[in-house]
């Protein structure tokens, strides 16, 4: 989901589907509907206008759900910290389970950082409803920096 | 068909037993071969089983102003449906002398079939306006529009291979030898297979990136995991069905069944690449499609053995 991003972040996230870095192979493909997924993936550094929709989306995705902030916008805003339209970081609004770093990162961070929240959703499965807002938050740190 | 012989096929071949872990390897199998000729690796063999699992597993949201017991009868309906429709379908008829003897038909068993392999279609529609949702009901309409045009072309088939063997039994459909005229029919089918099943060229009513998973829109949790189940053994039947008009007669009913299985996958392997190779088209072209040029085939199909009657 695009919380007001540049599109860098959703280009790379795009890229992850093409034959060359394919997460299929893992199992991980994309849904249209929130009601279908387990992960939401976040862009952008949260301006003011996307903070209902954000909410919306997450209160759609059904239990267990995880949440990977893509970039670095949702984890820090960025360049865009201290503007006066913008409501970041994402953690203020909704639980967060992966950071991936970057701007924009890398489409096998991004994936690891997918891989990682689905490792997280497994483990949530066990877990009573509702446990995502405890949920401590983990922080991704890809070996394959963008210089 | 007595209740044993009833129950084993309803239950275990070509059955649920059978069935299911045949949805999930036709799945498979259509996802891998789609992610190869796009030269990507594709998913795990255990994926779509892993999928169903995972959707069992998840919760089911509260909704507001949906009639919740109806969106839980469709995909269970669904399943139903598409379960009973495999039961009939005549992999082992007696000749083969599985059945004991008995008769595993009915005369008229082609008329339930054809109900029985509507019927999931049917079940989508009413679901995508009962979720209430606006790209549900655009599905819907897709979905009924596509329907009214491949069925036409569909019936016609079946009733042409009917009409050459002067009978609406199943069973005697199936004994009866391959000719020219039977694959004739047996292509028109397969023209009508993408459409029933939603893939591309055909994928309108679920135009994912456009209508985001049309009538399946409002779905979660365990009740998406069913339509999944019930999309996977409509698969398995609509193969099936064409497999088992196909299949040549061993004799053996080991033979028999190791058949089915081989062309049912040939199948799905020559769909999967169609729908690898090809884009969606729009609504008012799919219905051209097949008001135009299948229609042609499915004409000839039931023109011929009405000639050769004529002749006789």
């Amino acid at each position: 989901m695009n919380a007001g991003s540049c599109n860098g972040c959703d280009i790379e996230l795009v890229a992850c589907l093409t034959p060359r870095y394919d997460v299929e192979q893992l199992g991980i493909l994309v849904q249209g509907s929130p009601r279908h997924a387990d992960i939401l993936c976040i862009s952008g550094p949260v301006t003011h206008n996307t903070v209902p929709a954000i909410h919306t989306v997450y209160g759609q995705v059904c239990h267990p759900k995880a949440v990977v902030a893509i970039g670095s916008c949702p984890a820090s805003t960025n360049a865009f910290v201290g503007s006066p339209t913008v409501e970041g970081p994402l953690d203020r609004h909704i639980p967060v389970d992966v950071y991936v770093p970057g701007c924009p990162p890398r489409p096998d961070a991004i994936i690891e950082g997918i891989a990682r929240a689905a490792q997280i959703l497994a483990e949530r499965g066990r877990e009573p409803v509702g446990a995502e807002a405890e949920a401590g938050q983990k922080a991704l740190v890809p070996q394959e920096q963008m210089q | 068909m007595n209740l044993t012989s009833a129950l084993f096929r309803l239950l275990i071949f070509p059955g649920l037993l059978f069935a299911v872990p045949a949805s999930w390897l036709f799945l498979w199998v259509e996802r891998k071969a789609v992610a190869l000729m796009q030269q990507r690796i594709g998913p795990p063999f255990l994926q779509p089983c892993f999928d169903f699992m995972k959707l069992m597993g998840k919760s089911t949201p509260l909704r507001q102003g949906i009639n919740g017991a109806l969106m839980r009868a469709w995909p269970i309906l669904s399943v139903a449906a598409s379960v009973g429709a495999l039961g009939l379908l005549p992999v082992f008829p007696r000749s083969t002398g599985w059945s004991g003897g008995s008769s595993s038909g009915f005369a008229g068993d082609l008329i339930l079939l054809l109900a029985l392999l509507e019927l999931p279609s049917f079940f989508i529609i009413c679901a995508g306006y009962t979720s209430r949702s606006l790209y549900g009901e655009i599905g819907s309409v897709r979905e009924a529009l596509l329907s009214i045009s491949y069925n036409l072309v569909f019936l016609i088939a079946i009733v042409s291979i009917a009409v050459s063997q002067h009978s609406f039994r199943l069973e005697d459909l199936a004994e009866s030898p391959l000719s020219p005229l039977r694959l004739l029919g047996i292509l028109a089918i397969l023209v009508c297979i993408p459409a029933k099943l939603h893939i591309n060229p055909f994928s309108l009513p679920n135009a994912e990136q456009e209508i985001y998973a049309g009538p399946m829109t409002e779905y979660a949790g365990p009740e998406l995991g069913l339509w999944e189940l019930a999309h996977g053994l409509e698969w398995v039947t609509m193969t099936g069905l064409v497999a088992s008009l196909a299949l040549p007669r061993t004799g053996m009913w080991p033979a028999d069944a190791a058949l089915f299985v081989v062309i049912s996958l040939g199948i799905v392997l020559l769909l999967s690449g169609v729908a690898a190779a090809t884009a969606r088209l729009t609504i008012d072209s799919s219905v051209r499609f097949y008001w135009r040029c299948a229609l042609v085939v499915a004409v000839l199909a039931i023109s011929l053995p009405l000639l050769m009657r004529i002749k006789l």
